[in-house]
Order: structure tokens, then sequence, then C-alpha cells
């Protein structure tokens, strides 16, 4: 009963903090409630047993990626301007996409309740969630992703350099 | 007791649901941005979900490329509001409008 209700209290601050995101009109109280809602997300990892993917969510997201966003929100010294969109068509049309997509999910959750996997015993959840396992399979069988994806963050970083670099003419 | 997954799914659905209202309705691009953010944890969530249920490793090993595709993203995305913001002083999405035919 006990990791129920921490499921509850985790998953209804996760959506207290996205929906702060979404509803705040200052970006830096924005990145915060982001940031409420990722260790909120890392919590949930737990309840999974998926104890690496729970620390590199909070080393990654919720460290590196949002100190990211508040140096450049800090950088550009935005004013805590308009908030939402003015009402026109276009948002009419933006919300009722949303309500489509919504109800695809709520369709597809509902209709897959019956089809859903039979859970494995906890020892084994645990088995899979630890780092041991998944170095393993990290460096022998996705080795060379791994490799890949150092590539692409070697890419990113000069990107990002040349992207935000002055230039005199654009 | 163990918790369903399906009740992990229903949690990501409506975190994915949050965040492409925020792409949708946001006009601060850097809000924008952290809303994509948002869809990828909550997929990211739906796949850890799935893979601890099922026992299997995958699912956590493709939320790490996840994560490194995410940071990439980030730091790409944010030069070039950086660049727009240099260009045009404003990170309003609708000042960006320099592809419109």
């Amino acid at each position: 009963m006990g990791i129920q209700l921490l499921f509850f209290v985790l998953s209804a601050f996760a959506i207290l903090g996205a929906l702060g995101m979404l509803l705040s009109r200052n970006p830096v109280s924005s990145a915060l409630w982001l940031v409420l809602n990722l260790f909120c997300i890392a919590g949930l990892y737990l309840t999974l047993n998926a104890t690496f993917i729970a620390v590199v969510q909070v080393l990654v997201y919720a460290g590196a990626i949002m100190v990211l966003f508040l140096f450049v929100i800090m950088l550009l010294n935005l004013s805590a301007g308009q908030g939402r969109r003015q009402f026109s068509f276009r948002l009419a049309l933006a919300y009722v996409l949303g309500v489509i997509v919504l109800a695809q999910f709520t369709y597809v959750l509902a209709s897959g309740m019956g089809m859903l996997p039979d859970p494995v015993p906890v020892a084994a959840a645990v088995a899979s969630g630890s780092p041991t396992t998944l170095a393993k399979e990290l460096f022998t069988r996705y080795a060379l992703l791994l490799e890949v994806i150092g590539l692409l963050l070697l890419a990113a970083t000069i990107g990002a350099v040349v992207l935000a670099r002055k230039r005199e003419v654009l | 007791m163990e918790i369903a997954t399906s009740w992990y799914l229903g949690l990501g659905a409506v975190l994915f649901i949050l965040g492409v209202l925020g792409v949708l309705f946001r006009r601060n691009v850097i809000v924008v941005l952290m809303s994509v953010e948002l869809m990828l944890n909550a997929v990211n969530l739906t796949l850890v979900a799935l893979g601890q249920t099922m026992g299997d490793t995958a699912g956590q090993i493709l939320v790490f490329f996840v994560m490194s595709v995410a940071a990439a993203e980030a730091a790409v995305g944010l030069a070039i509001v950086i660049a727009m913001f240099r260009n045009k002083l404003s990170v309003d999405v609708n000042d960006f409008n320099l592809f419109k035919y």
C-alpha cells in the first residue's frame, strides 16, 4: 500500500510541476516548475526499480539540461512578458488538436488494458534496472551505438558553439 | 502490492499531452523547448515502465540514448534561440517568421 501511495503523491506532483510550467508567466519559474517535475519522474523511476536511470535523470535532466535553460534565460535577460497567446483561430485549432491527441491516447490506453504484459517478479525487475546489467549491455551489445552517441554529442557541442558565436554579418 | 503498468502509461500520456499543449499554446520559445523536454520525459517514463514490467533492459538502454539526444537537442536549440535573439531581440515564436514563404 505504501508504494502505491508514493506513486500517487509523486505523479500528482509531476502533473502539478507540468501544469506550473505551462501556466507560469515568468520563464524562470517555468524552468523551476519543470525541475520539480523531473525530480518526481526520477522518483517514479525508483518505484520501478530502475535505479541507474533515476540517477541519470537527476544528473542529466535536473542538473545539466535545466542549468543550461536557466543560464540561457538569464543570459537573454527576458522580461516576464506575455504568457499565453491571444485568442485567435489558430489558438482554437491548437486546442482542438490537443484534445484529439488526448482522445487518441485515452482510446489506445483503454483498448490496450487487457493486452498489457504480465509483470515479472520484483527480483527480476531489480536485476534488469541495476547499473551492472545496463553497463554489460551498453558496453557489449550497444557499444557501437554508444560511440555514435558520443560523436553526436561532439557534433552538437561544436554546432552550439558555431551557432551562438557572435559574428558581424548574418 | 504492485503498481499496475497502466497507471504509469496513463501518467505518461497526461504528461505528454501537457507538453503538446505547451508547444501549441506558449509564445516564449524557451518554454516551448522545455515542453519538448517534458514530452521526451513522458515517453521515457512509458519506456522504463514497459521495460521493467517485461524484465527487459532494452527499454532502459533506449531511455539512455533518448536522454543523450535530448541533451544535444537542448544545446543546439538554445544556441539557435541565442542567435535568433541577437537578430530580432525577441524570443516570441510569432516574431520568428524567417522561413515563412
